[in-house]
């Protein structure tokens, strides 16, 4: 055979026709590869910083002209959007969500322990995987409409309970249901359940078999070993996932239209120091109003405040008078820390109406003012900001994962 | 060892916690502020948010209010069913739900709070200026093939329609008020109960054409053109004045709010509903729409007070109806035939 | 302490224990029996009105108005155009990112880039919403009038491309875990043979993982079948039949969420109309969720 010669150029062994051309396109391609990534990450880049233009934030615009101020977090929502804050807003979100982890976080783990470690090969095993992850492919907007379908018309609803329950109940719990934070956190923790229960099964799967022979060598039940020697390694692939579940919770905002449209909410379901509160005195009716409009009661007055005398006109007072006073005068006085950590109770808050960011997020967005424009991407600096900080969160989380194994 | 600690106070802390709990949910439960609530016309939501937020600034958290703007027929219907307090309306209530409140022995008290002309907006760069009530109703009718802009006297443009939905009272009264009967209507356009969305249909879209309150026009007076009517009387532009004369016509209307009249002995609706009168003079000239003379809201203030309950409008529209003899007309709960 | 670990008590409790977790897991079935049966009891109201062959055939949906009619292709076709003109935009770039990072990119660069790209699906869609309305379609317009398209404020182009950006890593991700899982060997062959990298990325690696592959874009393309916020809040909510994504169109998502935003009447035919239509979205999404998998499982025993 004869040798190659790579100076001989007809020798097509090691000069294959349309070599270089096949090389340029290869060299190429990276490019292309690259360009696609760029466009991909330029995406976000142009994303945050489009927001940042909007809502006047440095550099875009001189330091301190953003309406992204502390003002902009401790304002009501306003007609006037100078006043215009996400203070309902945030604090709807984060009551939401504390809902949606009570319910989604336990039951996700249980569920995702019992599907990697007890269950059985049998056809009820294969049903709830395929539910789980069915589950995970369905739209946010259909959680929705199955919240709406249960809990807002039916749940929500006292009418539509069954007549042998006591007329107490049934109120009390319509008060519950319908358009609250326990609809919105319960269907928000449907929503990311299978998102939990994949992340348990993961982490439940990356613990080694030895740990568990060993714990079971020594005489441990099944559900110790889980407890005290699996569970433990797991727990940082389930806080990753529980952090992405969550993140994704604070996003959601077709499932929440779903059961509570936009409406004007410029008040906290719970009490800060310093709020106002009150108490009507005397005997009322049904409707708050005194039976005995002529009776007086004699009271001592707290602390200073103001008096709203039946005729709605107000008097100021100071703490220890002492006054006679008609029926149904309202007596108001500044709320301490003892009733604002009273108001935290879920029972208090829980049947509230509620809204949160992204859906405040999307009322500014549809007025046409660019003042509410400005709103809006103020807002959803926000809730970038807060999304991006999670996963980021838990993706180093994951990756310290993977390097820092210590079996 | 962060386990171990957890394990041992994990259950003394939640006893505790239940413990907290129970005790400040019998507290909690007492001193809840009462919340108003309010729904409907996102015509007469403007002059509502700002108003309720005047009166919970004042009222400094006592008492709360929730505002809605799921359209006027909607609000309406929760009215009737007694799920809300107040229902903001753009058009009169109906016969049908003047039977349904009946049906749910609701009594409401009928307030007018300000005058609106439903204003016909298109682009600014668009030339056209003036249509007529005939031109309009060839636009807007059902099944109506205009869709350019040549078709009615202006330039060759595609035309983009926005328009209130169906449960909105902006839609009931302007296709009565055009069309000759209510809601009936072409159904080939962007349809929205938000105002604010057809605003920015017709301000970005050099073809836009909407119809929607005076209030979002004059919010946006920069974004939008009003287009004059021509009702026989030469071409009229909405305005306080041409409202108030009742020359803007037939598209001037007055604007509602229903107050469920057993609520108004509750202290709370009470007073927001003496202070929303009070105020809805100057609030509905700052928010776009024509305040009533001063005399219409003493007589609707008296009203409050003393619950009195009833339509003016027998379950039908408000069309060329002036505010003086609308306080003058005697109050029926049950719908009056044509 | 001495404890006895063959005390009866102890089994019970972790009798108790199982029992327990089983429940848990077994919510994930009740869920979806609970949306199924929701949807479909609601939507068999609505079937009682309007029959099914209307529903599928007529192409005007109007049911909230005088003369309601209640035909869902006009929906149907806002959501294909909507879902074409994203598939359009994320299926090449996707596939693109997908076979550099596999074929290209070395591993440092590979760690770097997938997590960051994962975080595109991360952002909260109303965020999208306004950055579609509010970016995209200014510079649409500005784009397309030299070219004499006067494209609408309310567009499914912009939307569509948006949505497209947002599923870039379903697919990106998922194909290049499929590429991945291609034996060196199969590779390592091709490269014997004298190929380029790029002529064995096309030719060896993307048709073996194939199934992978389709099953990442049919996932991606449920994704954006299922899309709400961003179709609503730039889409329009006009339902017509769309015939080019320079129209503007309704989805059936953006349907519900707009009859949502308004008052929802129990029992009404409107009410019940929404349930109808979130039928359709459901049979369409679960049956792509169901394809996707087959074909991924398919992938995965094939090594």
């Amino acid at each position: 055979m004869t040798a190659i010669d790579a100076g001989r150029e007809r020798d097509i062994t090691a000069h294959p026709p349309g070599l270089d051309a096949r090389r340029f396109k290869d060299r190429s391609f990276i490019i292309w590869g690259v360009l696609a990534t760029v466009i991909g990450l330029g995406t976000l880049l142009t994303l945050v910083l489009e927001l940042m233009h909007d809502a006047h934030l440095w550099p875009f615009a001189p330091w301190g002209q953003s309406v992204l101020s502390p003002r902009f977090f401790l304002s009501f929502p306003s007609s006037d959007p100078a006043e215009a804050g996400i203070l309902s807003a945030w604090v709807g979100s984060i009551l939401v969500i504390v809902t949606t982890a009570v319910i989604s976080i336990p039951i996700g783990i249980l569920a995702g322990v019992y599907l990697e470690e007890y269950a059985p090969k049998n056809p009820v095993t294969s049903a709830i995987e395929i539910a789980v992850n069915n589950l995970a492919g369905v739209p946010s907007i259909l959680f929705g409409l199955m919240a709406l379908g249960i809990f807002v018309q039916v749940l929500g609803n006292a009418g539509r309970y069954p007549d042998f329950l006591p007329e107490g109940f049934r109120n009390a719990s319509a008060d519950l249901f319908g358009q609250s934070i326990l609809t919105a956190g319960i269907t928000l923790g449907l929503l990311i359940l299978p998102v939990i229960i994949v992340a348990t099964r993961e982490a439940v799967r990356g613990v080694p078999q030895e740990i568990r022979h060993a714990a079971l060598a020594v005489g441990a039940t099944k559900w110790q070993t889980t407890q005290h020697h699996v569970l433990p390694y797991a727990l940082p692939g389930v806080v990753t996932g529980v952090i992405i579940g969550i993140s994704r919770a604070l996003g959601e905002t077709a499932p929440l239209i779903m059961i509570g449209g936009l409406t004007f909410v410029a008040f906290l379901p719970i009490t800060r120091p310093g709020d106002a509160t009150f108490e009507t005195i005397g005997v009322l009716d049904e409707y708050g109003a005194p039976l005995n409009s002529a009776a007086t009661e004699r009271v001592r007055i707290e602390s200073d405040g103001i008096v709203v005398l039946p005729d709605f006109t107000e008097r100021p007072v100071q703490a220890g008078q002492v006054l006679d006073l008609p029926h149904g005068t309202t007596i108001q006085t500044t709320a301490s820390w003892g009733d604002a950590i009273a108001s935290w109770s879920p029972s208090n808050w829980l049947g509230q109406e509620f809204t949160v960011m992204p859906i405040q997020m999307f009322n500014w967005t549809s007025r046409p003012q660019a003042e509410f424009l400005e709103l809006a991407a103020a807002a959803g600096i926000v809730l970038l900001a807060i999304t991006l900080l999670m996963n980021g969160a838990a993706i180093y989380l994951r990756y310290r994962l993977r390097k820092s194994i210590k079996w | 060892m962060t386990l171990q600690v957890l394990r041992n106070a994990g259950p003394a802390a939640a006893v505790a916690a239940a413990l907290a709990l129970g005790v400040s949910s019998a507290w909690a439960q007492s001193n809840a502020p009462f919340t108003i609530q309010i729904d409907g016309s996102s015509t007469v939501f403007p002059i509502s948010e700002a108003i309720a937020e005047g009166f919970q600034q004042q009222a400094q958290g006592r008492i709360r209010v929730a505002v809605g703007e799921s359209g006027s027929s909607a609000g309406l219907r929760r009215f009737c069913r007694g799920e809300i307090h107040i229902a903001d309306s753009s058009r009169p209530i109906r016969a049908s739900e003047m039977a349904a409140c009946a049906a749910a022995g609701i009594q409401y008290v009928e307030i007018p709070v300000a005058f609106d002309g439903v204003t016909v907006v298109v682009h600014p760069s668009n030339p056209l200026s003036s249509l007529t009530v005939a031109q309009l109703r060839q636009i807007w009718q059902p099944g109506s093939r205009v869709n350019n802009f040549s078709d009615v006297g202006g330039p060759n443009l595609q035309m983009q329609l926005f328009g209130p939905g169906s449960a909105s009272g902006t839609f009931e009264y302007f296709t009565e008020a055009v069309n000759g009967t209510a809601r009936a209507s072409r159904t080939d356009y962007t349809p929205s109960e938000d105002d604010n969305v057809l605003v920015q249909g017709v301000a970005n879209n050099p073809g836009g054409m909407a119809y929607f309150g005076l209030a979002y026009y004059e919010e946006n007076r920069d974004r939008l053109k009003a287009i004059a009517i021509d009702n026989g009387g030469g071409p009229v532009l909405p305005s306080r004045q041409t409202v108030e004369n009742g020359t803007y016509a037939p598209l001037s209307r007055p604007i509602f709010i229903y107050v469920n009249s057993a609520e108004l002995r509750r202290p709370q609706v009470q007073q927001f509903v003496q202070y929303y009168i009070n105020n809805a003079a100057a609030v509905s000239a700052r928010v776009g729409y024509i305040p009533l003379p001063a005399s219409a809201y003493q007589t609707y203030l008296q009203r409050a007070q003393r619950r009195t309950a009833g339509t003016a409008f027998g379950g039908r529209a408000a069309i060329g109806a002036s505010i003086e003899e609308v306080v003058q007309r005697r109050l029926v709960q049950t719908p009056v035939s044509e | 302490m001495e404890r006895d670990f063959t005390k009866s008590r102890l089994r019970v409790g972790e009798r108790i224990m199982e029992g327990l977790l089983f429940v848990a897991a077994a919510l994930a079935v009740a869920i979806v029996l609970g949306i199924v049966y929701v949807v479909v009891s609601e939507s068999a109201k609505f079937f009682a009105h309007v029959s099914v062959f209307e529903f599928l055939t007529s192409t005007t949906w109007t049911p909230l108005f005088d003369n309601p009619q209640y035909g869902i292709a006009p929906l149907l076709s806002g959501t294909f155009m909507a879902t074409l003109v994203a598939l359009a935009v994320a299926v090449p770039l996707g596939l693109l990112v997908a076979i550099y990072l596999s074929e290209f990119a070395g591993a440092r660069t590979r760690e770097m880039i997938k997590p960051t790209l994962e975080l595109l699906a991360a952002v909260p869609t109303v965020v999208y919403g306004y950055f579609a309305l509010l970016f995209v379609t200014p510079l649409l317009q500005q784009w397309l009038r030299p070219l004499g398209i006067e494209l609408p404020s309310f567009n499914l182009l912009s939307a569509g491309m948006v949505m497209g950006l947002m599923i870039i890593p379903y697919i990106a991700s998922l194909s290049e875990d499929a590429m991945r899982a291609v034996p060196r060997s199969m590779r390592e062959g091709s490269f014997a043979m004298g190929a380029t990298r790029l002529e064995t990325a096309f030719r060896v690696v993307v048709p073996a993982a194939i199934s992978g592959v389709v099953g990442a874009v049919i996932l991606g393309m449920s994704r954006a079948i299922g899309e709400t916020m961003i179709v609503v809040v730039a889409g329009g909510q006009m339902p017509q039949m769309v015939t080019s994504p320079t129209q503007q169109g309704a989805t059936v998502t953006a349907f519900m969420a707009q009859v949502a935003l308004g008052d929802l009447p129990y029992g009404t035919l409107e009410y019940n109309s929404i349930f109808a239509a979130g039928l359709a979205l459901l049979v369409l999404t679960l049956g792509f969720n169901f394809i996707a998998f087959w074909l991924q499982r398919r992938f995965r025993e094939a090594y």
